[in-house]
Order: structure tokens, then sequence, then C-alpha cells
């Protein structure tokens, strides 16, 4: 679904408005124009800056600090596979190649069906249950090939 | 970039402004500094160059190469000495095996991602990262080849995902990321000294890039204006001007002054043999404080033009072609015409124009030749069309024709009104340092009927802003005036001090009048009564207020009165001799003030001394051995009047292009074509050249030596960096015209010429280049009351005695709007040209501004069906001619607006030859226009193109 620019300045015009007057506003303006489009078109940009009195380097700057904010729209699934230390030291190679293999996909990537994006993440502070993965916003333990096929089935 | 060339010391943080002072003990030797000092440069202070590679001392300390580190006594761990400020009594050692052995590790990570090309790399011998590798005794890498950002392709050819091209984008200079060190100091004077945040870092961790504008931008399509302060920063290769890399590395400088706009930003031209490598802003530079715009900086390219014309040359008609000669051929021949002239049409049938754009003992010979040799008081220039509005009116209300303060005073500003100026763009420099104080909280009133960049752009916000319509200036200042004096909101012991009470009082009583209120100016001045109140009050009462003003003020049938206005505002607040207040013309040209100062007026002699004065008139006289005309000669317009009715025959026209800068583009063509012979003495074939009959070659300031006066009347140097390329300075030009008119000139250095000004004019008296090597820069009055000069004005009273209260009454204009004109044309400048252009069209420059357009709010473009980008016609009663529109609500509803820095687009074609009522200021600023869809060029724009083609024609040689 492709969003002309009108409707972005409509609609992010309308996010703007809500967090007018809030002091540090950016961050939240830009969670909420992904909650929105599930992610943060380019087009927004120039009009967050205009609004905040910003530049569009200095937006630019702090959303790409921030991996969680997208440029490009994921699919319709997102699966993150924790890749620091507690999580390789468990076997989380293993189950990285597995999931790329399966899914016919590198980091970043979506599947052509548009079904799942992969992604890797550093630490989900679940280190006790490594591996660990996170689909769509909900953390899993102990994954295995096993369990990361039966995820991936399971957002079918 | 550092400084190999001068070792001119770099102290790592900016000084501390503190007046109480702390002593502490830097490697076993005490030093007593300011309290806020960092230790870093405390140890700079001592002689001691703690290594760093993001500090620099024209930015904050922010403390990220983890390079400055040292030990305290007493203290756990090693500080960075960049971020740590100074302590009473404490040890520090900057230099121990440990401190030693930390600042190698940190040394290796950084050498681990940068490429070893050094020998081939355009910073060779100019680089603090490869001083640094040499100062930490970096000997050794240990990392192995990893990941990393510089190369190319990895051994086995695949690409490297990190690595970035090259953005060579800007036509000045080259960012190339492989080079980069993300020390952020690039990004960090991109925000606080230019004040544009066009940079940013993007990413983080490994993946920190700097970042110019957002992911899909270029340094070209980024809000970058070019300035050179992140070039300046860069302590690597990074971001490197793209002169030195086609060039190689500078091995001396000449500190010399900027010839662009009325800031006078110092510089050092950076040379190799003769070859000029660079221009860098110079740090102790006291306009702009080691900053600079890209005119300065990088548009400096036009001295070496295929256009410019290197010889003399001459012609008997103006429809014949133009013939080369010698330096003699050309002087027998001019000064044979203007010997003829004289003889037949008498001494007052000829004239000079002096330029703004030479220096002022150039401006002071042309003067002299017209006094001296012609003996007539035919002398005028082009501040005539800018800023003699601003002598006249500060001159009646405080005594002086030029502006109270100097620069650094806007650091201690609360509130400033800007009125018809476009700092920005006209005064980039001091736009910045503007900005910067404003961006710590100083409130911002902006007078303008054009939505400037200073009333909404980042990190700026105009408390007010008057979107007056053009023409109402007097109403709106006068409203002003009202508000302040009705509301009780004015000065009165600073009035009953320092000006004359019964003149307040008469003044007083005129604003109250309640035709003056806001109330009932806003329908005629388009202020809403409620917005111009507040800016009142606020002016007012909000501390220290200051005024800054431009051509918008003054280029106004009524702009002497605008600027009388705006001293009656400063008196009545007691906003006048202290810093951060004052009233402060922005001037247009580097010397505008220097050649008003030099005598460049008809009626007045250097010094601003009226002709009719006997006493001044026997100084000159005795001095130069002749007698001067006690009447006041021609101004311009006369001129151009007298050649039309065939009085006026000869001109000798120095560095002003008149036909396309003055109004009434085909008033100028009919009065330069009905003379039999025009001088024009210029770098280029101008647009009046094409009705000369003697074409001298000019030298660019480069060439030169000799001195410009800035808008805050500070003389700077000029100096000469390598020889004039078509064999004489303009001085010599002068002087060689003068002898074979039969003078007796004999200077033999601009400096002689100086020492005849000094002895002259009283407030220049203690002017000599002596002293400008001494104190690097003077502002006059500089005599024996102030050997040093004077950088505030008015300080325990006006220089007239008691500050003259002056009633401004309204009178609109005679140009008014119509059915057939229903629209109001203003014009002003963009960024990246420099007036008519004919520097700055001759430069890369033209990428940012290919040619003028006019600005069209969309509801009147709506009206006549023209379309964005579309071919325009623009009509008012003087003529027409076309460029393309552009739609934007930065104007209001009636009003259009254009720039006039290209010569096909005319725009003086359109203007009227109305004119201020004091000072003949021609009314650039309004004129009733009307606007239609068009094809393509006019009638008069083709002729006009014809005619120039036919004239600018050059005999080959023979």
């Amino acid at each position: 679904m492709s969003q002309t620019s009108t409707e972005i300045a409509a609609r992010v015009g309308e996010i703007l408005d809500a967090h007018e007057g809030m002091e540090g506003s950016l961050l939240p303006i830009l969670h909420a124009i992904q909650a929105a489009y599930g992610y943060v078109p380019r087009d927004a940009l120039p009009i967050i800056a205009k609004r905040l009195n910003l530049t569009r380097a200095e937006v630019h700057g702090v959303m790409s600090f921030y991996h969680d904010f997208r440029e490009d729209p994921a699919g319709r699934h997102v699966l993150k596979l924790c890749r620091a230390e507690a999580c390789q030291a468990m076997g989380g190679d293993r189950v990285a190649q597995h999931a790329q293999n399966r899914l016919g996909i590198e980091w970043h990537e979506t599947t052509k069906d548009g079904r799942i994006t992969l992604e890797p993440v550093f630490c989900l502070g679940l280190c006790a249950c490594a591996p660990a993965a996170l689909v769509d916003g909900k953390v899993v333990g102990r994954v295995d090939e096993a369990r990361l096929d039966a995820i991936i089935e399971g957002v079918r | 970039m550092k400084d190999f060339i001068i070792p001119d010391r770099d102290f790592g943080t900016p000084a501390a402004k503190s007046k109480a002072m702390v002593t502490l003990t830097i490697d076993g030797f005490d030093v007593t500094v300011p309290e806020g000092t960092s230790i870093m440069r405390a140890a700079a202070e001592l002689g001691i160059s703690v290594p760093k590679l993001c500090a620099t001392d024209s930015l904050d300390a922010f403390g990220s190469c983890r390079l400055c580190l040292v030990e305290i006594e007493g203290r756990n761990g090693t500080p960075a000495s960049c971020t740590t400020p100074v302590a009473p009594g404490i040890k520090v050692h900057t230099q121990n095996a440990k401190l030693k052995q930390l600042r190698r590790g940190v040394m290796e990570l950084y050498i681990s991602d940068h490429p070893l090309d050094c020998l081939t790399c355009a910073a060779n011998g100019d680089c603090e990262l490869q001083d640094m590798a040499g100062a930490v005794g970096l000997r050794d890498v240990r990392y192995e080849k990893g990941e990393n950002h510089f190369e190319v392709r990895n051994t086995s050819g695949e690409k490297n995902p990190n690595w970035l091209p090259k953005d060579e984008s800007n036509p000045y200079f080259a960012y190339d990321p492989a080079k980069c060190i993300v020390c952020s100091r690039c990004v960090r004077a991109c925000e606080e000294i230019q004040g544009t945040f066009a940079l940013t870092i993007e990413g983080r961790g490994f993946d920190s890039r700097v970042s110019f504008g957002a992911k899909t931008d270029t340094a070209l399509t980024s809000d970058c204006v070019s300035c050179g302060a992140c070039v300046q920063a860069c302590p690597t290769g990074t971001l490197q001007e793209k002169s030195v890399i086609d060039i190689g590395t500078p091995d001396r400088s000449v500190i010399t002054t900027c010839a662009y706009c009325g800031v006078g930003c110092s510089f050092k031209a950076e040379m190799r043999g003769d070859e000029l490598v660079r221009m860098t802003p110079y740090k102790h530079g006291k306009a702009n404080r080691g900053h600079s715009c890209v005119k300065g900086r990088f548009a400096y390219g036009y001295a070496s033009h295929k256009d410019r014309i290197l010889s003399p040359m001459i012609r008997d008609s103006i429809n014949d072609p133009w013939k080369e000669v010698s330096w003699p051929e050309a002087m027998e021949f001019a000064s044979n015409r203007m010997k003829g002239i004289i003889a037949k049409h008498g001494r007052q049938s000829v004239g000079v124009i002096t330029s703004s754009r030479c220096t002022n003992e150039e401006a002071y010979l042309v003067q002299k030749l017209t006094r001296a040799v012609f003996q007539n008081n035919n002398t005028d220039t082009c501040a005539r069309v800018c800023h003699s509005p601003t002598g006249y009116g500060l001159g009646q209300t405080f005594g002086t024709s030029a502006g109270t303060q100097d620069f650094d005073s806007v650091e201690q500003t609360d509130v400033v009104i800007l009125i018809g100026a476009n700092p920005t763009d006209g005064h980039p420099v001091f736009a910045s340092r503007l900005k910067k104080r404003l961006r710590q909280g100083a409130k911002l009133i902006v007078i303008d009927p054009r939505r400037i960049d200073l009333v909404d752009t980042a990190h700026i916000k105009a408390a007010h802003h008057l979107p007056l319509t053009p023409g109402t200036n007097v109403a709106v200042v006068t409203a002003i005036a009202h508000v302040i004096v009705t509301e009780g909101l004015f000065d009165e012991a600073f009035i009953r001090d320092r000006c004359d009470w019964d003149e307040f009082q008469d003044y007083a009583e005129f604003v109250s009048d309640p035709r003056h209120s806001p109330e009932a100016t806003q329908f005629l001045t388009g202020v809403k009564a409620d917005e111009l109140r507040a800016a009142a009050r606020l002016y007012a009462k909000g501390g220290n207020g200051a005024i800054y003003y431009g051509l918008g003020v003054t280029e106004h049938s009524q702009g002497s009165t605008t600027v009388i206005g705006i001293a009656n505002l400063a008196m009545l607040t007691g906003n006048i001799g202290r810093p951060g207040v004052g009233v402060n013309p922005l001037r247009g040209q580097n010397n505008v003030q220097g050649s008003c100062d030099m005598g460049s007026f008809p009626h007045e002699l250097p010094g601003y001394r009226h002709v009719k004065n006997d006493q001044v008139r026997e100084v000159f006289e005795s001095l130069w051995g002749v007698k001067i005309d006690n009447e006041p000669g021609l101004r311009i317009p006369n001129m151009l009047d007298a050649a039309v009715e065939g009085t006026f025959k000869g001109l000798y026209c120095q560095g002003e292009d008149i036909l396309q800068s003055d109004p009434d583009t085909k008033h100028v063509a009919a009065g330069l074509a009905a003379m039999d012979c025009v001088i024009v003495h210029d770098l280029f074939l101008n647009e009046t050249a094409n009705y000369a009959h003697v074409f001298f070659p000019g030298s660019s300031f480069l060439e030169k030596d000799g001195t410009f006066t800035n808008a805050e009347r500070r003389i700077n140097r000029v100096r000469k960096v390598m020889a004039p390329r078509q064999g004489y300075a303009d001085w010599e030009v002068t002087q060689l015209f003068a002898q074979a008119m039969g003078a007796d000139w004999h200077y033999t250095h601009p400096s002689q010429i100086m020492d005849e000004i000094a002895m002259l004019t009283p407030s220049f008296a203690g002017v000599s280049y002596e002293r400008l090597e001494e104190l690097g820069s003077v502002q006059w009055p500089c005599n024996e009351k102030a050997p040093e000069g004077t950088p505030l004005m008015h300080i325990d009273g006006f220089v007239r005695g008691k500050g003259k209260f002056i009633v401004t009454e309204y009178v609109a204009t005679d140009e008014k709007t119509g059915p057939r004109f229903p629209l109001l044309l203003t014009t002003g400048r963009i960024l990246s040209q420099y007036n008519v252009g004919a520097q700055t069209r001759r430069t890369e420059n033209v990428v940012w501004h290919a040619e003028d357009v006019l600005e069209i709010h969309p509801h009147d473009a709506e009206l006549r069906g023209v379309r964005d980008g579309q071919f325009v016609k623009l009509s008012s009663r003087s003529g027409e001619t076309s460029l393309r529109a552009k739609i934007t609500d930065r104007v209001s509803p009636g009003v259009v607006y254009t720039t006039f820095h290209h010569p096909t687009t005319q725009a003086n074609v359109i203007t009227t030859d109305f004119s201020d009522w004091a000072t003949n200021c021609p009314e650039y600023k309004v004129t009733a226009v009307q606007v239609s869809p068009s094809n393509g060029p006019t009638e008069w724009q083709e002729e006009y193109a014809a005619q120039a083609e036919a004239s600018r024609r050059i005999l080959a040689a023979e």
C-alpha cells in the first residue's frame, strides 16, 4: 500500500497536533508515526522537522540512532533473533542459520510473500533461557530449530 | 583544518569569560586562568599541547576522542582535559607512562579504521590525525584487518558494505567518508558556529557516520549553505577543499579582507607561489571571529575567470568593436577626450563615480580626481543607491553617519529588531553571530514584507513578525514610537540627560496623536495592531535592545525618514551608548562605509564635511594646491539627467555597474548613450561598459594593498597577495589617468594615500598602516582622543551634542498600485549571489542560483493562471521583463519579490525613478507591477541582449 505525500502530510500533521506543546516530543512522535504506519515514512521527516523547529538532518540523526524505527514497511510479522554473547554460546548461530535457510532470506530482509521480516537483536534480557527470540513483540525462550519452525508455522 | 602556515595556536576550547582567576599547577608549572577554563586550554596557555582530536577552540568541548586524558593528583581516573575545568591548587600531569599507554591505545583504534594513504591524501602535512599519531608515538597497529569503513573491496574482491563513496556534489569541497574519524567537529561547527544544523551523525556505534541532511540527501541537496565551517573544523582530509585536492597544500598565507559584503570578514589567503590555494577565515578577525560564508570563503574564482579583461581598450563610438591598446595609448586617448569635453562644454560637464567595491585609498583618489583635477564636485558613489539615507538620517539625529556598535555587541543583545534586512542571505556571517545569540535566548522582532529565513528556521523563531506592506516603514516605526510614548515605556532619565527635552516633547506630542496608533495604521500597513503593540513593549522593556536594518529601510521614497524614526526609537528607549544596543545599518558592499567616509558624495569632502564650509575647503586647497569648487556637484541621477539634456558629457566610473544596479535601466542607458566619453574601470565588460568608450581593466582585491571599512566602521587591511594580472592596481590606474590629465601625483604606495587622508580628516587622524599592523584593525574615529579607535559610539553623549528627535510624518510614495498594476514588487538578495552578480555569476555559486525568479503568493498566481516554474511577464510603468515564477507563501498576497543578480532579467527595467526625498536613494523596494503568463523573453530583453553582444566585440589582435 503506497501512501501519497498529501495523505502522509495530513496524518503526520494530526500526530504532531496531538503532541503540540509537549517537551522533548520527538521520540514520542516517531513512536506514534511508527505505530500508525508500521514504519516512519521518509516524507514525514521534513514535516516533523518543520513543526519542531529542527532540521531534517537532526530528525534523521535521532531516528537512525534507534534501530527500531523503520524506514520501510516490515513484513506482516517480525521475527527477531538474539545475537548477543549468551545466546551465541547456547547455539544461537545455528538457530539463526536455520532461520535464514528456512525463510530463504538474509538479516533485515522480508520473505517474498511479505509474511516475515527477520532481524538480529542484541540481548533481550532473557539470557537464562537462551537462545532467545522476539516474535511480534513477544519474547520466546530456548529457541532451537524445532521451536523456530513452530514459530514460523504459527505466524502463517 | 589545523594551521600549519602561521602557527596560529589552537587552544583546544574557547576562552572562558569569567573575571575570577584560578591558579593551578600543570606539569610542575603554575598557571593562572579565568574560572571555567578547561585544563586543556590552561595547559595551552603554558605552551603545553595536550594531544587532542575532537577539540578545537572554535567549538565547545565535547570529550569524545579520549586522547586528551590527563591525571590530577588526588582524583580518580584519567579525565579528559577538554571537558574538565580548572580548580584552584590542583596538580595536573599531562604526560606519564600511564597516559602515554592509554593514548597510544586510543590512537591504535583510530588508525585501525583509517586508510593509510597519507602520501596521496590531500591533507598530507595538514592533518591532525597524522600529527597526533606522531605525538603519541604510535609505532605499530596490532589489530588485524577486520570490518572497516575505508576499503572499497576486501582481498577476495567482495564489496565492502560499510564503504561509502565520496560526496563531491558541493562545488567547493568533497566529503570522503572513508577518512572520517567521527569526531563530530563538523556537526558541531554547523550547529554552534554557522547555526544551520545541516549535518548530523547518523546511526550509532560502528555505524556512526557524518550525514548531510537526511538519508537520501547529498551535501548539495541538504540544508548546507556551504559556509565552510565544517571544512575548517575537520581535523583530517574527510572534508577538504577541492582546490587543495587539485593544487596541493599552500606554503604561505597573507591576512586580508573579503571584498563581498559589509561585514568585512578577515581571511587568510593561502598561497602556493602566486596561485591562490584557498581562502580561510582568520580566527583573530574582529568582524567575523573565524567564520565565513560561501562567497568569501569559496567564490573567488572570478579573479581568474576567462571573461576578465586584462588589456586596456578604446573605441571611437559605442557602435564600434573594442580595440585593445597599451596603457599609455589608453591614457592618451582617454585624457584627450576628457580634455576636449572640458574645453568645449566646461569643467562641470564631466564627473566621476567612486566604487564601494574598491579600497578607501582608491575611492579617495577618484574623488580627488574630480575635485582637484577636473575642478568640480561631480562625484557620487553606489552608496547613493543603497545607504545614503543612513548617512543623512544618523548624521542628523546622532551626529555621525555610521552604525553605533561593533559586531561583538550582538553577543550582549537581549532584543533585536531587524527591519528590511535579510542577514542570512545578505550578511551571512553576521547572521550566524545573531543566530547564536538568539539560540541563547535573545528575542527577535522581524519587520519585513517577506517571511525571511530568520522568522522561522531551525532553532530560531521570531517573537514577532510584522509583515508590512512595502512602502509603509515610516508608519510602522512611528506606530511603535506611539506605543512606547503613550504607554509610558520610554526612558525619561536617558532622554533628559542625553537628548533635547523640548524636541522630545514636540516629538512625543506628534507620535501620541491617535492617527499614529497601531489601530489606526493597521489598515494602511497591514500589520496587526496587537502584534505591533507587543513588539513595541518587548523592544522597550526587554533589556538591551538593538536595531539592525538594511536596504529595505533606505531604498524608499521615505528612506531617510525611516532611518530617523529608527534613531528616535533607540533614543526613546535609551538603547544607545553601551554594548548590546544601538542602531546598526547592515552595509551592502564591502567598502560602502569607506567610500562614503572618503568624500565620494558631491556635497561632502572626506570626513562628511560640507563643500560650502570655507575652512574645510582651505585645508584641502592648501594641501592639494588647487581651488575647490564651493558648490555641491551632481548626484548620479542628476548626471544622467544632465547627460540626456546634453550638458554632461564625460564620466569616469570605477567599479560600479550603474546600468544594471541603478533604477530605471532605460533612463540610465539613454544618459550613458548621450555622453562623449564614458570610461569604465572594472574587472569585466560589465553592462555599463556596453556604453563605454574607454575600458580600464581593474585589479581584484587580491592584487592590491589598501583598506576597506566595514559596517562597524572598522578599517581593515587589504593586502596584495599576487601581482595585478593586468599590470596595475586600481589606485595606480587612477593616478596614471590623473597624470595624463596633468596632475602632479606621485604616490608610490597606498599607505601614502592613507597618510594624506589622516592628515585631512579628523576622524582618521590616528590611522596609518603602521597602526593597522599593530592593532590588526581599527574602528574610526581614531585620533588623539581615541588612539585605539572607537568600538562603541555615543557612550557619554552624542557626537552632535544632544540627540535630536525629528518628527517623522508618513507620506505615501507616489508609486501606487492601481487596476493596471495591482501588485507591489520588492527586491532582495540571495545567499550565493552578490549584488549584480558580476563576480558570483562567474563562480560555481551558480549551482545554487542560476537565474532570478519571481516569488508570488499562491492566491495571486491562481488569479492570473500562473504555474510554478512558468515564464511570466513582469511589467510596471517603467518597463517590462520576464522571468520564471516561484509560487510561495513567503510573500503576502499582493506582494511579489525578486532578486537582481542576473543581467538577463534586468529587474531594474521595472523599477521606477522615484527616490528618497533627502538623498535621492532610489525606491527599489516598491514598484507597482502586473504579472501575466508569458512564453519567453520580452522584446526589450531581446533588444538588450543583441546590443550587449554587439557592444562586447573585441577586434582580433593584428
